[in-house]
């Protein structure tokens, strides 16, 4: 059964990506809810996280604890270029790629000899500087106060201030995500990265250098996030340290582990979901108060369980399917399983 | 003949332990080299010494008369040394195609940004790639399992496809690190005729063996090592013969 739906999808992945495109080109025009519309914006900005930190996470196989770093230093970046500076959206966008990705090679210079749980340690201390900086920097960051009045997005002078306009720049920014993401993956850097997350010396015996491909890896990484992180900035209008940093990590890395280690669609998926689930609880819970107040203590346990989801799935992947749900699936090996099996079957014809 | 690689008065300490221990050796071109010795002799010390693993404490390398003492292994490995490891290391959840693919890394030069905006010179060298890496599978019978991922193939194969891969490098020299280690006799057997074939192909190779069936009969020029020290240098009958040897393998005579 499920290599059936597999193998349907490996030949139909035009369509199915087609459709998908479809569905979220229309879904605004059909559903107008700003509360919704809210929160698939949310899932489409961690979809972008998502897919920044599979690169690490489930391409390179690097485990990182402080992504967020990243997302927060684009945002804070573009805010403080957008109302300090009057910067216009396309040039603080830019400016926010490029700082992050500058972060990501200065962390990685020190680091990236290290791995595994050291490597892990050392992004979350990292994780943990870049937010207290935010909070005490105050004639840059305005610290715990945090940045209002951003500017809303605009481009070539036009403001693209309804919900509606900015859920379709933050769709084009997913969809340039998911090319760069899949170009990168499907080439000799791409190749380059899962030979290092294979077998590191066998890659460095290769002809691998290691270091610059981790280097590599870890400033594309956090380009893309930074690029999040900008967008969120101009979406929200206001920024502070709490929003952007405390579980932030814990909760892209969920949704990677969680969607696939090394599958795109799985990180979108993982995101979309995971940001759904605690409104999800939310709603419920409030339905219940509805309800009858009689249900009361089991509508507040569910609130709180809102904070615990992450971890409990992440605990829950880990034992049971440790690569994540779409994580062992590779479309393109599905492909060229069939046509060898096709090619074994036409010769068994001959015969 | 011309020297290819040339390892002199290597030594090799780990804090006391000497794990090698003044060994000099020549690798002449299109040669085939063994290096023999029991168990814990210093084999793959010396291995991990020449393609860069380690510096060796004392001594120096010298491929086609560059010194690549203390190189890193990727720069050796561009420079044209490529090894297989005794242990199989390959990239399990790669294809056996994609395994040579990752061969041929210091012969192609696609960057990141060629990638990301699928630049002419991308689509010409990842087709290019792709061919060349399955006339490597074509050489060392393993083109039917092109697709096949690297983990789910048979354990001789797999050592095959480490050799694939190390070829795909076009090394001057084939460095192999046990070749016939669990194999039956049947598949050392094969393996013998492909070492062979692979000569007859122009590659120089030197190999670490157990099987001294394998390496009496493929090899032109033997080391033999114990305890870190270079015991005996020779052709195979004269190795065969030799009492040191004899004594290193079997004990000395009571």
């Amino acid at each position: 059964m499920k290599k059936k739906l597999v193998r349907a999808w490996a030949r139909h992945e035009r369509l199915v990506n087609l459709i998908a495109l479809a569905v979220a080109v229309l879904y605004p025009l059909v559903f107008t809810s700003p509360y919704v519309m809210n929160i698939v914006i949310m899932g489409l900005i961690f979809s972008v996280l998502s897919i920044s930190l599979n690169l690490i996470t489930g391409y390179l196989g690097q485990v990182t604890l402080g992504h967020a770093a990243f997302y927060s230093i684009g945002a804070y970046v573009a805010a403080i270029l957008a109302t300090k500076f009057q910067w216009s959206f396309l040039a603080t966008f830019v400016c926010a790629a490029a700082f992050s990705s500058l972060f990501g090679i200065l962390l990685g210079l020190p680091t990236l000899r290290l791995s595994g749980n050291y490597l892990a340690i050392v992004t979350m201390a990292f994780g943990e500087i870049t937010r207290l900086i935010e909070l005490n920097w105050m004639s840059l960051t305005r610290g715990p106060m945090g940045i209002p009045a951003i500017p809303a997005p605009s481009l070539f002078g036009v403001e693209l201030s309804t919900p509606r306009s900015k859920y379709y720049l933050i769709l084009i920014v997913l969809i340039l995500s998911i090319i760069v993401v899949h170009n990168i993956v499907n080439s000799r850097t791409g190749r380059t990265f899962l030979a290092i997350k294979g077998d590191s010396i066998a890659a460095e015996a290769m002809g691998i250098n290691l270091f610059r491909y981790k280097l590599l890896c870890f400033s594309l990484s956090a380009m893309i996030a930074g690029v999040a992180g900008a967008f969120y900035a101009h979406y929200m209008s206001f920024i502070d340290p709490t929003s952007l940093s405390a579980g932030v990590s814990t909760r892209i890395l969920s949704m990677t582990i969680m969607g696939g280690l090394g599958s795109i669609p799985g990180s979108i998926f993982g995101a979309l979901t995971l940001t759904a689930v605690p409104e999800l609880l939310r709603a419920l819970s409030e339905a219940m108060l509805h309800w009858s107040d009689s249900l009361a203590p089991m509508a507040r346990v569910l609130v709180e369980s809102r904070q615990i989801v992450y971890g409990f799935i992440l605990v829950v992947m880990v034992l049971v399917k440790s690569d994540g749900l779409l994580g062992g699936i590779n479309l393109k090996y599905e492909r060229q399983n069939m046509r060898m099996e096709e090619e074994a079957e036409k010769e068994a014809a001959e015969k | 003949m011309k020297t290819l690689l040339k390892a002199e008065h290597i030594t090799q300490r780990f804090g006391g332990l000497v794990a090698v221990s003044d060994v000099s050796m020549e690798v002449g071109e299109h040669q085939i080299v063994g290096i023999i010795g029991p168990n814990g002799a210093g084999k793959t010390t010396f291995f991990n010494i020449i393609t860069g693993l380690y510096t060796p404490t004392e001594g120096r390398v010298l491929f086609n008369d560059r010194d690549i003492t203390g190189l890193k292994p990727y720069k050796v490995t561009d420079l044209g040394l490529a090894r297989t490891f005794q242990n199989i290391r390959l990239f399990g959840d790669m294809t056996a195609l994609e395994n040579t693919m990752v061969g041929m890394h210091t012969r192609t030069g696609t960057t990141v940004l060629d990638a990301i905006f699928r630049t002419k010179k991308h689509h010409e060298e990842e087709k290019q790639c792709e061919e060349k890496a399955k006339e490597y599978l074509h050489q060392t019978g393993l083109y039917e399992y092109r697709y096949w991922l690297a983990k789910s193939l048979p354990y001789g194969l797999q050592r095959r496809l480490e050799i694939a891969r190390a070829m795909a490098s076009r090394p001057q020299i084939l460095l192999l690190d046990e070749p016939a280690a669990g194999m039956n006799e049947q598949e050392t057997a094969d393996l013998m005729g492909f070492i062979e074939e692979l000569q007859g192909m122009g590659y120089t190779i030197t190999l670490i063996e157990h099987d001294m069936k394998l390496v009496m009969n493929v090899c032109e020029d033997i080391y033999v090592l114990d305890h870190g020290e270079l015991i005996a240098h020779g052709a195979p009958s004269s190795i065969q013969s030799n009492p040191r040897v004899i004594e290193a393998y079997l004990g000395k005579e009571a």
